[in-house]
């Protein structure tokens, strides 16, 4: 094997790091916006909405039966074609918007089981007090469904960050474009791609740390 | 005042209640007795709505409602004019004691947050739990977790607050404390509708023992008539079995 070029790597860094915070602008955006929509299309399984729940059932199957490269693809360069108005949509909102659509379907469905989870006499003392349906799963079940699911939601977090990668393929210039470029001119490809993957291996561990304290956290109200 | 009109309600085509028709008074102490599966429980979850009756009509307080078309808004009505303490205690498993009191007075009756919260304190104290306020359910003995339940229901200052064999899934050591807590709110004049084993509690507490078999209600009076002088067969097959398992200190007091 030939000498890796430290120096080289090392003056990779700065330039990673100026494109990070775009990466977790996406991912964080993306995973906000995903638990949202999750936790709604989760409740509307659970109360069985009328129309809505057969609506939710299609966007549950399409986004996870489809890849989500192709669902971006679709977003950036298949949809303005059809629906004039989104032309203007750039390579990042489409991201955005592609992880979120994504990542919420197999959100909602960890979301829904654990809501199921929780215990049905709550449910039922929720309402013997007066609870409309809304009341009781905004103040009583999904606090607690969300203690259950966090394990799960962290790693399609995790999963998310990792795939904004996908941006490139729109020429969004995030931390993958920008060390796809590097390489290109410099011609060191190993040196850069396992730079990148530290960077996000990094990145991932760093969110570990922060999964640990908040379950820890969630679980204040279960210890004896 | 509690009315009960000809409630039906059926699971697979069986009548688990076959037109019970029932009232009752303001400040009055209900005990319903009667062999398991009976549908001594389903009376009470009827009542407020827990299980949507097939016919029938209940009327609390000026809320009444008919089964079989029956509104959201009238379903919800009815349940804020009651109370409800379960058999599992059925806590708020994210809330302390002092919230599971305040909750349904700050989401139901929409008090602010201090004034929820002092009231939650008041009736911590007189079920005996200030100490307890800050603690959550995992942490609390199964006795303690019913009388926050009871007082989840205090709370609600319901017309009625019905209790679905508040004892039954308790340990033996803690069921005293939860009949005394009971026994101090029938002191008050709280009306209540209890389904409940205890026929010591039945017989020391009740202004009206009411005793179902199949559906129906066979047999109602003053305890001191029913328990001494039942007038169905069936009510007094069932006191011997019951009262035969008890020890017989406690059935000499009969």
């Amino acid at each position: 094997m030939d000498t890796l070029n430290i120096d080289y790597m090392l003056g990779l860094l700065p330039v990673m790091l100026k494109y990070l915070p775009l990466t977790l602008k996406m991912a964080s955006i993306g995973m906000i916006a995903a638990l949202i929509l999750a936790s709604l299309l989760a409740v509307v399984r659970v109360l069985k909405v009328p129309v809505l729940n057969a609506l939710t059932i299609v966007f549950i199957s399409f986004f996870r039966g489809t890849p989500l490269l192709v669902q971006l693809f679709l977003f950036y360069y298949g949809l303005p074609q059809v629906m004039s108005f989104l032309t203007q949509i750039d390579g990042v909102t489409a991201t955005i918007l592609g992880l979120t659509l994504h990542f919420s379907a197999y959100m909602a469905e960890s979301i829904r089981a654990a809501i199921v989870g929780v215990d049905r006499s709550q449910t039922e003392a929720a309402l013997s007090i007066g609870m409309t349906n809304l009341q009781l799963m905004r103040r009583i079940v999904l606090p607690q469904a969300a203690r259950v699911a966090a394990p799960t939601l962290m790693n399609y977090f995790v999963d998310m960050i990792k795939s904004t990668s996908l941006a490139f393929t729109l020429g969004v210039t995030e931390l993958m474009g920008a060390t796809q470029k590097e390489a290109a001119s410099s011609f060191l490809y190993f040196e850069s791609f396992i730079m990148v993957a530290i960077v996000y291996w990094v990145m991932v561990e760093g969110l570990s740390f922060v999964q640990r304290w908040m379950e820890k956290r969630l679980n204040r109200a279960y210890q004896r | 005042m509690i009315a009960v009109r000809k409630l039906v309600k059926k699971f697979d085509g069986n009548a688990v209640l076959d037109g019970i028709t029932l009232e009752v008074e303001q400040g009055e102490i209900i005990v319903v007795i009667g062999p398991s599966g009976t549908g001594k429980s389903t009376l009470l979850r009827c009542i407020n709505f827990l299980e949507q009756p097939d016919g029938g009509e209940v009327q609390i307080g000026d809320v009444r409602v008919d089964a079989t078309r029956a509104s959201r808004a009238e379903i919800l009505a009815l349940r804020r004019n009651s109370a409800f303490v379960f058999q599992n205690y059925a806590l708020f498993a994210n809330k302390t004691a002092l919230e599971n009191i305040a909750e349904g007075l700050i989401v139901v009756n929409g008090w602010p947050k201090a004034k929820a919260h002092q009231r939650a304190r008041e009736i911590l104290e007189r079920i005996g739990m200030s100490e307890k306020a800050d603690a959550y359910p995992a942490a609390l003995s199964g006795g303690q977790q019913q009388r926050i339940g009871i007082g989840r229901a205090m709370a609600a200052q319901a017309e009625v607050i019905l209790f679905d064999e508040p004892t039954s899934a308790l340990d033996p050591e803690w069921v005293d404390e939860v009949l005394e807590l009971m026994k101090q709110l029938a002191v008050e004049r709280q009306t209540m509708i209890v389904v409940t084993h205890e026929m010591q509690f039945a017989r020391d507490v009740a202004d009206r023992v009411i005793f179902m078999e199949g559906g129906r209600i066979v047999e109602q009076g003053p305890p001191s008539q029913l328990f001494s002088a039942p007038k169905d067969d069936r009510t007094r097959a069932f006191l011997r079995k019951v009262l035969n398992e008890v020890p017989p200190q406690c059935a000499a007091g009969i």
